[in-house]
């Protein structure tokens, strides 16, 4: 085990796929905390508001916000000039403006709580001053005006929990029904197998489609179903290597010493599978991770106010004409989770098996 | 041989009772049902429905009457589609679907392969590597992204190419679909090819042939015949894979094909449809698989006399 990590440790492209990884996973664990906004928060006066390190609202986009507010106020704006950040206006109407209702300002998400400097004409006339808001969009807003970054993140949370657990279910399922049927054998061996190549020949992701549109899709009902489909091949892989094993001296020593079939399954036949199964794995993940999105991107996985790279991706591709970024920001957070995650795969197989690499 | 054939098809029996069996109960067991609108219908007018569709009976009636009628060939009326059988869905939708498929599988092996042996041939080179690069790419790009992206590059910019529709098949309004279904599989079958070959040119008779003075072109005929077979052992899923891929193509082009109407069936709790729509996709897999049977047996004869 050690010789495989000393192995890996050499190959720099492994290497990069993995810090890339680890990377992500920090960044969807703590980064939506560090963006600023809170993944559900609506911004309804910046929707599409495209990439880029700027702040908004943009200079130019003061003063129509000013006067489109001042309208709902039933007065008209005048004399708007920004100075280090904060606004000032004049606010002129017909009648006395209640001053209850400059709390548009601050619900507008543009400006901050405002202050009267000036009463002037019963009221009719008042000077505000109000702190503009500088806000972040490092990818944009979406359709909403929710920030994508944030959103990709979380989004990047429910990609990684179902790339492991569904991943994990699929090696329970798959690593516990290998063993048996290898080490078994015979008619047991036989019969199992044989109800694999039947699940084979089965249209299964029109099943997993079947599952979610007819009972409520959710988290759990997503893992249950894409860990049930994928563990054939673990399953496969498993019983050849149990068949393997049966016939060496330890797992015969053992047996002659009594130990029960669980006992050698698990202390001895199990974990020496574990190699090429933690190759399998590896590249299991991104198959999954791929799944759900497909899922989600069909409207069946993951639903509001929940999201997934997938269902980012559906609404990007909904919206590209007027602003690709949609599309642009999940897609590259899956590629580059997928190809990362497909080197590490590689690179562990051949790590794990050198023979192979010599060949490569 | 016929005998192989016979032998497999009665061993696919279990497999698509076993389809049947699960699908139906599947559907029954979810809730909701086919004529559920969002203004109830008088339970008068629900209690005519469920009469004439045959789901007042008790489910196992209903679910033998069901095979009974599969057995005589008829795959039901459709629910949601309601002067339609379904048998005539699949009529319309099936050449949508077929077309589609058959000309990706022809693009993704052609490409695959062709990329494959080169790459084999020049084991090493930045050719080599490029092609390793692409394949990779290829698998890590998920359809549902490259389609948008092709939409967006040669329909909407450069205006070359339909951005979608059907058309009757036109043959502009089929390359982009294709080629967004054959793209994963040209990188599955290039990775393949050069795995596989890359050990047949290092074979005994391959060496021989060379110490005999034969071209490259007829070696590779030699050479690509043996690396075939782990080709058409991916044959089957590969054709599935195709079937299946077509959902979000057929979504996303908006193509009225069988992919679409499975998923509309599914969301209309149109039983007989989705039920048809498994039955149909599971039969198309084990066909794929029986003939990537057969063709392997043509050309290694060790295979032949295999289960």
């Amino acid at each position: 085990m050690r010789r495989a990590w000393a192995r890996l440790s050499r190959n720099r492209v492994a290497m990069v796929a993995l810090l890339f990884l680890g990377a992500i996973t920090l960044a969807c664990l703590f980064g939506p905390f560090l963006t600023g906004h809170a993944p559900g928060r609506i911004y309804p006066d910046l929707v599409q508001a495209p990439p880029g390190l700027g702040t908004h609202p943009r200079p130019e986009a003061v003063a129509p916000a000013l006067e489109g507010l001042a309208f709902r106020m039933r007065a008209t704006a005048q004399d708007i000039a920004v100075h280090d950040g904060r606004v000032r206006l004049t606010l002129v109407a017909s009648a006395p403006i209640d001053p209850r209702a400059l709390g548009y300002l601050p619900r507008s998400d543009l400006f901050g709580a405002p202050r009267i400097l000036e009463r002037g004409e019963d009221g009719r006339r008042l000077v505000v001053e109000a702190p503009v808001r500088r806000l972040h969009f490092l990818l944009g807003t979406d359709v909403l005006g929710r920030d994508l970054l944030t959103r990709c993140l979380v989004a990047g949370r429910i990609a990684l929990l179902i790339g492991l657990v569904a991943t994990l279910v699929a090696l329970v399922i798959g690593i516990v029904y290998g063993a048996v049927a290898g080490y078994l054998g015979g008619r047991v061996d036989a019969v199992m197998m044989r109800g694999v190549d039947i699940l084979y020949a089965l249209p299964f992701v029109f099943f997993v489609i079947m599952l979610l549109v007819f009972f409520r899709a959710g988290l759990g009902l997503i893992l249950v179903a894409i860990g049930a489909v994928e563990w054939l091949d673990m399953a496969r892989l498993v019983r050849a290597q149990t068949l393997a094993l049966r016939r060496r001296d330890f797992v015969r020593a053992a047996e002659a010493l009594g130990l029960s079939t669980t006992a050698i399954l698990r202390r001895h036949v199990i974990p020496n599978t574990l190699g090429p199964v933690t190759v399998a794995a590896t590249l299991l993940v991104p198959r999954v991770i791929l799944l759900e999105s497909f899922l989600s991107f069909l409207g069946l996985g993951v639903q509001e106010p929940q999201t997934s790279w997938g269902a980012l991706i559906a609404e990007g591709a909904r919206a590209i004409e007027s602003a690709p970024w949609l599309l642009a920001g999940p897609a590259s957070f899956l590629v580059a989770t997928l190809v990362a995650l497909n080197l590490l795969g590689d690179g562990l197989s051949d790590a794990l098996d050198p023979r192979l690499a010599e060949r490569r | 041989m016929i005998g192989f054939v016979l032998r497999r098809l009665l061993q696919a029996i279990p497999t698509l009772f076993l389809v049947i069996t699960g699908s139906f109960f599947l559907i029954r067991l979810a809730p909701g049902g086919p004529f559920d609108l969002e203004r109830p219908l008088p339970p008068a007018a629900m209690a005519n429905l469920a009469r004439v569709y045959g789901l007042d009976q008790p489910l196992r009636q209903q679910y033998c009457r069901y095979l009974g009628s599969l057995l005589r060939g008829d795959l039901g009326p459709s629910f949601s589609f309601r002067d339609l059988t379904v048998a005539e869905l699949f009529a319309r939708g099936l050449p949508v679907s077929a077309s589609l498929g058959a000309l990706a599988l022809v693009l993704a092996l052609i490409l695959g392969i062709g990329l494959g042996t080169f790459a084999a041939y020049r084991r090493g080179s930045v050719a080599d590597r490029l092609v390793g690069l692409l394949a990779g790419a290829s698998l890590a790009l998920p359809t549902f992204v490259v389609a948008p992206l092709l939409q967006i590059v040669f329909g909407l910019t450069l205006r070359w190419l339909p951005v979608g529709s059907w058309e009757g098949g036109a043959p502009s309004h089929l390359v982009l679909p294709v080629i967004t279904l054959a793209l994963p599989q040209v990188g599955t079958l290039a990775r393949l090819t050069r795995a596989s070959l890359g050990e047949v040119l290092t074979a005994p008779h391959i060496r021989t042939q060379r110490a005999m003075g034969l071209g490259p072109a007829r070696i590779a005929r030699h050479a690509l015949r043996g690396a075939m077979l782990p080709i058409l052992a991916i044959l089957g899923p590969l054709g599935a894979a195709l079937l299946t891929g077509s959902v979000v193509v057929e979504t996303i082009f908006g193509l009225p094909g069988i992919g679409r109407a499975f998923v509309d069936g599914a969301v209309n709790r149109d039983y007989t449809l989705v039920m048809g729509t498994v039955l149909l996709v599971a039969v198309a897999v084990i066909l794929f698989n029986l003939l990537a049977d057969l063709l392997s047996g043509l050309i290694d004869p060790r295979l032949r006399l295999g289960r």
